[in-house]
């Protein structure tokens, strides 16, 4: 039991490594600041998670566990709330994302998405290899 | 106030101390952390949602799954041999009736990787992309749904 | 604790730093001014979790204490960052 526990926390440790720098490694390889941003979520995300459910299982029902909750808590609560003021922040700054698959920069390709109201539930049809849901 | 009531539990998980004086000390520092935030006039029915109760816990083992398979995606489009990545920015309606359920939707988003919010306007929400796919997913207005729902009806 | 145990901090630690590293590559070369702060927020995200690691691997837990204020010092300067920026841009 105590080494089940053990190779557990151990897996979500190095899962959680792997994570954070998969996300290193996106924030320095993807073109542009809007893309950076989901790289930065995911050792925002998946990395402190991980991390912090491996400790959680060595601290055991403790004060130790309960400290990591709150620290998780917090950045559950904080990370998003940062990312999004840092995204609107640039957005205001009038910096322009990159449009396609690293093409050039358009000035702003919202508009006219925004000329037609959004059908809330209509499956927007894909190309064939990107059924949207359940892809790992 | 729930927010003393709060306040002071958090203290006493953190401190591990309960001796009268120390207590007293608690107690003390959790009337002036109150006090100040009356005075700055930002306690408040949103600040410490504990009327969302409940339904919240049922949508968050949802969020949690959604941001594992967000991430694995992002992870692996990163590290593959070719960016396999379509940046896009779109706008998602957000169906919300308060202003804590918008806040809640758009945190969720954020909080998936490959999608964040970047502007709320309104009843609609500004949203960057990394793919198409992610940027379906979020169409699809499931997560909109479930967030309606933890909102509840007041 | 059984065998191995503080080897498998350290390699979460490791790869902490590593992403740091990063981190700080794209706060150095980053193009606009908010690039730089997303490396930053980035770096004291992992900050607050290298800390808590470390509490582990030296087998302190206090240093969670100081995790979790740095959890909380850490949104509050980005915000302010923002705010410095957001003036002058």
């Amino acid at each position: 039991m105590e080494i089940a526990l053990d190779l557990l926390s151990w897996a979500l440790l190095l899962v959680g490594g792997f994570f954070a720098i998969a996300g290193g490694i996106g924030v320095v390889r993807l073109p542009d600041f809007y893309t950076r941003l989901h790289a930065s979520g995911v050792t925002d995300t998946g990395a402190a998670y991980f991390i912090l459910a491996g400790l959680m299982i060595q601290g055991g029902l403790s004060i130790i566990t309960v400290k990591l909750v709150l620290i998780g808590f917090f950045m559950f609560f904080s990370n998003p709330t940062s990312t999004y003021s840092l995204a609107a922040a640039a957005h205001r700054s009038g910096m322009a994302p990159l449009d396609g698959a690293g093409g050039p920069n358009k000035p702003e390709p919202v508009e006219k998405s925004l000329a037609e109201p959004i059908e809330p539930i209509e499956p927007t049809p894909t190309k064939p290899g990107g059924a949207p849901p359940s892809q790992p | 106030m729930s927010l003393s009531a709060v306040l002071f539990g958090v203290w006493l998980l953190l401190s591990g101390h309960y001796t009268p004086i120390l207590l007293g000390l608690g107690v003390i520092s959790t009337l002036f952390a109150v006090a100040i935030a009356l005075r700055m006039d930002v306690v408040d029915h949103e600040g410490h949602p504990l009327h969302l109760g409940l339904r919240i816990l049922g949508y968050l083992p949802w969020l949690m799954f959604q941001i594992l398979r967000a991430n694995l995606d992002v992870a692996r489009r990163v590290l593959g041999p070719t960016l396999a990545i379509s940046p896009r920015m779109f706008r998602v309606r957000a169906t919300q009736r308060t202003d804590l359920g918008r806040v809640i939707f758009a945190n969720s988003i954020t909080l998936t990787p490959g999608t964040v919010s970047v502007e709320l306007e309104g009843s609609e929400i500004l949203v960057h992309a990394l793919t198409a796919d992610a940027a379906n997913d979020l169409r699809e207005g499931t997560m909109n749904r479930l967030v309606v729902g933890v909102e509840g009806h007041e | 604790m059984a065998l191995g145990g503080t080897e498998m901090f350290a390699a979460a630690a490791l790869a902490i730093l590593a992403t740091m590293a990063l981190a700080l590559v794209r706060a150095i070369s980053g193009p606009t001014v908010y690039d730089r702060v997303l490396a930053v927020n980035m770096m004291t995200t992992k900050t607050t979790l290298l800390i808590a690691l470390l509490g582990f691997l030296a087998g302190r837990p206090e240093f969670l204490d100081i995790a979790l204020v740095y959890a909380l010092i850490n949104f509050v300067s980005v915000i302010a960052v923002l705010r410095l920026f957001g003036r002058r841009v």
